[in-house]
């Protein structure tokens, strides 16, 4: 094996929660035509967006996919778009957008490959409306270690149609998308976004805004104690007509890990406090662009670096409706009795459409985003307990933002794994996958 | 709009400058070996907006085609005013060293080719009375190092024959572009550990681009590569020759 290729700026062999140091050898795709190396174990790497080690392959080969980035056709009249799996979701915008197509879904930051939303069949706020990414995926190719190289639809082999999706990159490598775009009126999102101060409050705003509105998230105080306990900021949009291009801002950045993290107690109380206080946190007619709707943190490129050298947890889970406001409530307690706290704390409720992926993270309930410094010990304790309180729930926790959850729990979040097992490629695999399965 | 040879179009930096070629809405003429990178590379182009973008599958050792190959460039994209040479291959020095074969094969494809394109583009340029041809040679042909020196030499070559063309091409209106990279991230260096010194092949291709368009003489790339580069070239032989570089 070839030394290991590391880099100065995080690039292949990093992903966003900054938890994990481990060594690869990097081999850069640059076009789509390549058999794969001929070692193991391999595994795609996309834009490192996934905060654990779900995009990470300790000690093995990390296949990095942003050289595979060319367009290969666009009809701007059906609003179907073919192109390199390697493609972010940003270029893929700048190209389509004037001509009045937009993704189906976006995840909350721009800077994922297609690839990488395959893998992670990933959500956005439309999930009540539309379902996940794949929903929208009307083709892809699939490369796998074996030469045969396979086309994929929801038609023509199914199956591996359906293992792909959401299949966390081990049943080989993407290298090829069709994807159906949504036409837009133009950059523009309009809608509302209101203050609830219980978690009751947060369902019915939500039961009776979902009808109306394609996006719907909330934000929850994660300054307040006991008292304020799932209050927030309900925000909830549509796309409006309106082609005025906004001032593009150029992202702040932030070069260096700083060496301590810059969350601390007085940081989060005040941050929080402030946007849940801030007058815009109750607007009656409120119009962003989609940037800053879409992608809030994007304008800080590396705003993971934030949390200091030690990195930080996410935990995503989703819990069904019918246990939610009961399972977040006792979520919530459990980390205010914990002495951790979360940063950001976001929550949506997912909708009905089954996501095509057999291993997809989506299914109906609420989901709750939550993000926390990395104390050690302390921290995977606290998030021990929550995923007691998930697993009993009957929910389940997102692979994308994990680096810690349990064999245990993982195979009882994702049922199908076994049935998976058998699409995997023997000569793919991920430090998640051994982490969860071995 | 601007009617464009790209000699060596599969190169990641080749590609990259294309892009930013395709965004102002130009046309292009794309030269490389393998046919299915060609056309992938065209399509993207075409959607990111280039006018045109025509393949030719050429090696360019097959310097006896040159000429058929400029003529059909210019009869494709009804005119020809821009040329940006950018193949070559980082040579294996061992291997450069045990045959002399290989030493001058390595020579021909990086120095000789493009020399051989250039005679013909300026040729062509100087007759139409305007025109600007841009070759990639590098940093390594500022100085000989015994680590890659045939590479080296072959570049110097380059930068010393685009040097007198200029003067000559200077007085008929046509520019001349010698582009000296550092170290660009690109599949060339693969195997190399990578710094702070690095570039992004799109960083590269902003300031190719930008060199181009105002004729700039020599451009380093990037311009740090100018000050480091003189600090080599004065270091006195006596002592040059004791390093390991
Ligand atoms: C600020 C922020 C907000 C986010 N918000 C959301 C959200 O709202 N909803 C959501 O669902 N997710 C969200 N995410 C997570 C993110 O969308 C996913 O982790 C996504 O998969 C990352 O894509 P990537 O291209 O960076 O892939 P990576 O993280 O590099 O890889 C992800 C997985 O995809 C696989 N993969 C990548 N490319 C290929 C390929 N060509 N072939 C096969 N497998 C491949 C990898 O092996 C890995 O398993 C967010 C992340 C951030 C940083
Ligand atoms: N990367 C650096 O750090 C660096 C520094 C200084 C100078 N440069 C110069 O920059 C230029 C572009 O290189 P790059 O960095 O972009 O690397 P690259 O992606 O490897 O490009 C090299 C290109 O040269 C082509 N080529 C090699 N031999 C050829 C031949 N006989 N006929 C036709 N094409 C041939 C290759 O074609 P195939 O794709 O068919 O192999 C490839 O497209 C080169 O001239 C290089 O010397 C690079």
């Amino acid at each position: 094996m070839a030394e290991p290729i590391t880099s100065w700026r995080s690039g292949p062999g990093s992903s966003w929660g900054n938890l994990l140091h481990y060594s690869h050898r990097v081999v850069p795709l640059t076009h789509r035509f390549a058999a794969l190396p001929d070692s193991s174990p391999l595994l795609a790497y996309g834009n490192g967006r996934s905060y654990g080690d779900v995009c990470l392959n300790q000690d093995g080969v990390l296949l990095a996919t942003r050289g595979l980035d060319r367009f290969i056709a666009f009809d701007s009249v059906s609003g179907v778009i073919e192109c390199e799996a390697g493609v972010l979701l940003n270029d893929l915008i700048e190209l389509t957008l004037p001509y009045g197509w937009f993704p189906p879904v976006t995840p909350g930051t721009g800077f994922v490959t297609l690839g990488g939303a395959i893998a992670n069949d990933v959500h956005g706020k439309n999930h009540h409306r539309v379902g996940s990414f794949c929903n929208h995926v009307l083709e892809f190719e699939l490369q796998r270690s074996d030469g045969t190289v396979l086309r994929c639809t929801p038609e023509e082999n199914r199956e591996w149609f359906c293992a792909t999706a959401g299949g966390l990159g081990l049943t080989g490598l993407i290298r090829r998308v069709r994807l159906q775009l949504r036409p837009v009126p133009g950059p523009w999102l309009g809608g509302d976004s209101r203050r609830f101060r219980s978690l009751g409050e947060f369902f019915e705003l939500d039961r009776v805004s979902g009808g109306n509105y394609e996006y719907t998230v909330a934000w929850l105080d994660c300054a307040t104690g006991k008292s304020h306990l799932g209050r927030g900021v309900y925000m909830r949009g549509n796309h409006v007509p309106g082609r005025e291009p906004v001032k593009s801002r150029l992202p702040v950045r932030l070069p260096l890990t700083p060496p301590f993290s810059l969350i601390n107690g007085l940081t989060r109380n005040f941050l929080n406090q402030a946007y849940f206080h801030r007058p815009a946190a109750e607007q009656s007619a409120a119009r962003w662009h989609y940037q800053s709707f879409f992608y809030p943190l994007d304008g800080i490129l590396e705003l993971n670096r934030m949390f200091g050298p030690k990195g930080f947890f996410q935990y995503q889970c989703v819990i069904p409706e019918a246990v939610a406001e009961r399972s977040l409530t006792e979520i919530f307690e459990r980390i205010a009795g914990s002495g951790e706290r979360s940063f950001l704390a976001v929550l949506k409720m997912f909708g009905r459409i089954p996501p095509l992926g057999m291993m997809s993270f989506p299914r109906p309930g609420a989901t709750l985003a939550l993000d926390f410094p990395n104390h050690g010990a302390r921290t995977l304790a606290l998030l021990e307990a929550l995923d007691a309180i998930t697993v009993a729930a009957g929910g389940a926790v997102y692979p994308a933002k994990d680096a810690r959850m349990s064999q245990d729990s993982f195979q009882q979040y994702f049922p199908n794994w076994r049935q998976f097992k058998a699409y995997v490629d023997p000569a793919f695999s991920s430090s998640l996958w051994r982490r969860v399965t071995q | 709009m601007r009617r464009i040879l790209i000699m060596g179009a599969t190169s990641a930096i080749a590609e990259a400058t294309a892009r930013e070629f395709a965004r102002r809405g130009d046309a292009l003429f794309l030269v490389g070996r393998s046919a299915e990178r060609l056309q992938a590379i065209a399509a993207d182009l075409k959607l990111r907006g280039a006018t045109a973008a025509e393949c030719h599958v050429l090696d360019a050792r097959g310097m006896d085609r040159f000429p058929a190959l400029v003529d059909s460039a210019a009869e494709v994209l009804g005119g020809l005013d821009t040329a940006l040479i950018a193949h070559g291959t980082l040579s294996d020095q061992a291997a450069c060293e045990a045959s002399v074969e290989t030493m001058m094969q390595e020579f021909a494809t990086n120095a000789l080719s493009a020399m051989a394109l250039c005679t013909l583009l300026a040729n062509r340029f100087a007759a139409q009375r305007h025109g600007t041809i841009a070759v990639i040679s590098s940093v390594a042909g500022d100085r000989g190092r015994q680590s890659n020196y045939v590479y080296g030499s072959a570049k110097a070559a380059l930068s010393a024959f685009t040097s007198g063309m200029r003067q000559r091409l200077h007085s008929q209106g046509v520019r001349m572009v010698t582009i000296k990279p550092g170290f660009v991230d690109t599949p060339m260096t693969v195997a190399f550990r990578k710094g702070v010194l690095w570039a992004s092949p799109a960083t590269a291709a902003r300031y190719i681009v930008r060199a181009m368009i105002k004729g700039t003489p020599v451009l380093y790339v990037p311009w740090f590569w100018r000050p480091v580069m003189a600090i080599i070239r004065a270091v006195p032989e006596f002592i040059f020759q004791r390093l390991r570089l």
